[in-house]
């Protein structure tokens, strides 16, 4: 029964990780940026929850409404006007550019708020569950991360799918040069993209911050976990991003079980060793294209 | 008839490589130029310059009396310029219907509708669902003309539209543009066939190694002088004199 | 075409590398003229991060592998030396090849994984490695990374204290003017130039194919080696070490991409440019170790975006100069070679000469 309970709480941490890969599926979709600060920026969005709770004395809950929009604010100004310096046919530039930043976000959070962990108190909705078995509860809290998880991707796709904007976005992967040509600014639709990855990326660091203690320097584990997710699920695919996070944490949990019972590899552990068997047995990833 | 473009003095090129050589031209409204020239000639640079895509490094583009020169590319599309890039260059990823709609993405007011380019190329009708990348290549050329029309363009550039097609389905897209200058558009050609330029153009330019060779009336010139002009016979030139050195 | 030839040395390179070679003389007199170590202690630190430097801007700079993964090697030259010298028995002078050696091993089948990623993810990529290999090392009974363990005095052998400080100084002398040797003869080689078609133009080089990836195969493995037996130096010099340490991605990446982008990627000079900013820096800075990280970081990130061949590039802006004679040159024929003939190419950025 622990094992069924592991798999059903995987599930749902699966979701807390599609959160945080969709950004990053998202800009290399349309940009093939990648951006090493992406972990960071979450576990920034946590601390400015912690502050705004704090000054303004509210719950953590209600600090997203101002957290999410300034994320996606600094987002697209970021991308206007740095990032975009940095975007061409070599990837090195935009490679230093964001680990910069993420090196800077880190030991910034750290001069900041210290080396200590601090965690988001939402009260009594974090721990409540529902119990099916004595063995299996699963929590309000991680479904409610799993469905905001899947109305993103869903919420995504349809914008891709069906808006003019949505279909900007994809002329733009293909082409940009092509795209100006159709009165598409490029380098505006690629800060929209990055608007868009900072707010989701915002949103999972503070479901992060509710669900666990976090500190300055956790930034980079959330960033390889993103990264494993979207080469799990397959580049460009935002399905494969949501089955690439559950099969991550189902990997973490089961992982976790493993070592309770037979002392022997660590949660992350076995998430990465499962990306790098999906790496070297299916490259493309799981929905992936074949193209990467 | 007052020039609709008025490119004068133009220079640009790629990195280091200078393509164009203080190129004039002059676009009436209404009326059609080919610019023709042999592969390498500067024919595509002058287009991609005129949309902005290539830099330009000396002269003026004016567009409507508008000097375009602080003018993004992607702004030049809401001026009313576009273009049918050789190659044709479809979105993969967008299906035909998608593909004409982008070309609307900056919702310039106008004519042209997803159904009216259908009843320019009725061949499309029943491909609007289809990804744009299964489709033949005269299929793609209809869809990326297509696509420009959809940006109710005042001048529409059209690149190479004949490369890699068979000579019927070329005749099939060119009997299209009098149904395109029809609603307003004026259209410059750019051609390596210089049959089918002569035939579409009221006036023609050709360029030799980023210089105008020859311009005129395409009904007033002579066979001779353009394949003189195209192929810089009886010019002294760049390429003539470094085989003399090297 | 008579009258050309293919020439690599120009004049100031020429001086550059009599320049290069006294500085070396002088450095390895060290030990023996600064007598307190006032010097010689900081120098260590400093000729070691050279080295890494060096490879990393191998990689980076000119095989178009920007790899965050770095640590991996350092954590097993050390990890590699530890084994070696305490449990195995083996002289720890021997060791370090041996720690290399290990290293260039266990590269392979890293490149199986990460090679088949690219760019930013190939980056992602190589971290996620040297992070599973971190996780390996803490969690194995025989390795007992989450421990502190030392070289003991035993397995140090019968060296006194003043032979290990000062071979520990030569080594490190050793790794950095090596790796930049290494540079040099890698660029000048057959290899150099599948790297730079690779580099400069990525149409030409996908119809080489296979050669360019063997190219980078081969670039990556020596790097490995290289790598590691840096790691193995550093743990000969400082005797004490964790997995966290060993495995850093801060320490032996982070501060080390800071290095070269700052001196400038893609140039040999470049990360010893790198190197001397970042040790007066480092001197201002003292122990403000945020403080460090956020104006290394923040310079490089600029940097990256306003001058992407950082201060070795400026210069060049500035007065022209080849120190390492690594670049060909054609010379003699005519003054002004005609331009080629070149019909309606496609929009690409001319590929800047990288030296």
């Amino acid at each position: 029964m622990e094992w069924v309970n592991a798999i059903v709480q995987g599930i749902l941490l699966g979701g807390l990780f599609a959160l945080f890969a969709t950004g990053l599926s998202l800009a290399f979709g349309v940009m093939r940026f990648v951006n090493l600060a992406h972990g960071d920026l979450a576990i920034l969005a946590a601390f400015l929850a912690v502050s705004f709770s704090a000054t303004l004395e509210v719950n953590p809950f209600v600090t997203m409404a101002l957290v999410v929009p300034i994320m996606a604010l600094g987002g697209y100004v970021i991308q206007r006007f740095g990032f975009n310096w940095s975007i061409g046919t070599d990837p090195l530039p935009s490679i230093l550019v964001t680990f910069g930043l993420a090196v800077v976000i880190q030991n910034a959070l750290l001069e900041r708020y210290s080396a200590d962990s601090q965690g988001l108190d939402i009260g009594t909705f974090e721990t409540r569950s529902i119990e099916f078995t004595d063995d299996i509860a699963v929590g309000w809290f991680p479904v409610l991360i799993l469905g905001v998880a899947v109305v993103v991707l869903v919420g995504l796709q349809l914008f891709l799918s069906f808006t003019r904007m949505g279909r900007a976005f994809r002329a733009t992967a293909d082409d940009p040069s092509t795209a100006r040509l159709m009165g598409i600014n490029d380098r505006n639709i690629y800060a929209v993209v990055m608007a868009i990855a900072f707010a989701t990326v915002a949103v999972a660091g503070l479901f992060l911050g509710i669900r666990q203690t976090f500190g300055p320097t956790d930034g980079p584990a959330q960033l390889i976990f993103a990264f494993e997710a979207v080469v799990i699920g397959g580049l460009g695919s935002l399905w494969g991003t949501l089955l690439g996070g559950i099969i991550l944490g189902v990997a973490q949990t089961v992982g976790n079980q493993v070592d309770v019972e037979f002392n022997v590899l660590s949660g992350p552990l076995f998430g990465h060793l499962i990306f790098l068997v999906v790496l070297a047995v299916r490259p493309s990833g799981l929905l992936g294209r074949g193209r990467g | 008839m007052s020039p609709l473009l008025e490119v004068s003095e133009l220079s640009s090129g790629y990195g280091d490589f200078r393509a164009l050589y203080d190129i004039s031209i002059t676009v009436n409204e209404g009326e059609t130029l080919a610019v023709i020239g042999a592969n390498g000639a500067g024919k595509t640079t002058l287009l991609r310059a005129i949309t902005g895509l290539v830099p330009t490094w000396s002269g003026s583009i004016r567009f409507d009396g508008q000097n375009l020169l602080s003018v993004p590319a992607h702004r030049r599309v809401a001026e009313g310029i576009t273009m049918v890039p050789e190659g044709r260059l479809l979105f993969p990823s967008l299906n035909v219907r998608e593909n004409l709609l982008v070309g609307g993405h900056g919702r310039r007011p106008g004519p042209w509708t997803v159904e009216r380019v259908v009843e320019v190329f009725p061949l499309l009708a029943p491909l609007l669902g289809r990804p744009s990348a299964v489709l033949s290549g005269g299929e793609q050329q209809a869809v990326a003309i297509g696509r420009a029309l959809m940006a109710n363009p005042r001048l529409i550039l059209l690149d190479e539209v004949s490369l890699g097609l068979a000579p019927v389905v070329v005749r099939q897209l060119y009997a299209a543009l009098p149904q395109i200058t029809a609603h307003g558009a004026t259209a410059l050609v750019v051609e390596q066939d210089i049959g089918q330029a002569m035939s579409v153009a009221d006036q023609v330019v050709c360029l030799l190694e980023g210089r105008v060779s020859l311009e005129g009336p395409s009904a007033g010139l002579d066979r001779a002088d353009i394949t003189a002009a195209y192929f810089g016979m009886g010019h002294r030139t760049e390429a003539g004199s470094n085989e003399g050195q090297g | 075409m008579k009258g050309y030839r293919i020439s690599r040395s120009t004049p100031e390179s020429t001086v550059g590398l009599i320049g290069f070679g006294a500085l070396v003389v002088v450095l390895g007199t060290l030990p023996w003229w600064d007598s307190d170590g006032s010097l010689q202690t900081p120098l260590v630190a400093i000729l070691y991060y050279l080295a890494l430097a060096q490879m990393w801007n191998l990689l980076a700079g000119f095989a178009g592998l920007v790899s965050i993964g770095q640590q991996m090697f350092v954590g097993i030259g050390v990890y590699g030396m530890l084994q070696m010298a305490e449990v195995g028995g083996v002289d720890p002078y021997v060791a370090i090849p041996l720690a290399g050696l290990v290293a260039a091993v266990l590269s392979v089948p890293v490149a199986a994984f990460a090679f088949r990623l690219r760019g930013g993810y190939f980056a992602i990529g190589t971290w996620v490695v040297a992070e599973v290999m971190r996780l390996l090392t803490t969690e194995s009974n025989d390795l007992r990374g989450g421990d502190v363990r030392a070289l003991t005095r035993e397995s140090l052998g019968g060296y006194s204290l003043e032979t290990r400080t000062n071979s520990v100084y030569w080594l490190a002398l050793g790794l950095a003017v090596g790796g930049t040797a290494i540079v040099v003869l890698v660029l000048r080689s057959r290899l150099g130039l599948a790297l730079r078609a690779a580099r400069d133009n990525e149409g030409g080089a996908r119809s080489l194919g296979v050669s360019i990836a063997r190219a980078q195969l081969i670039t990556w493995v020596v790097v490995a080696f290289w790598t590691g037996c840096t790691g193995a130096v550093i743990l000969l010099n400082t005797t004490s070490t964790t997995a966290g340490s060993a495995f850093s991605v801060t320490r032996w990446t982070a501060l080390v991409i800071f290095m070269v982008v700052i001196g400038g990627v893609g140039s040999t000079t470049g990360p010893i440019i790198g190197v001397l900013v970042y040790w007066i820096i480092d001197e201002q800075l003292g122990d403000a170790d945020a403080w460090r990280f956020i104006i290394l970081g923040g310079i490089a990130a600029v940097m990256a975006t306003v001058a992407p061949k950082g201060v070795y590039g400026l210069l060049q802006q500035w007065r022209p100069l080849q120190f390492f004679p690594v670049r060909r040159r054609l010379a003699g024929g005519p003054d002004n070679p005609s331009p080629p003939d070149v019909g309606d190419p496609e929009p690409q950025t001319a590929a800047e000469g990288e030296q």
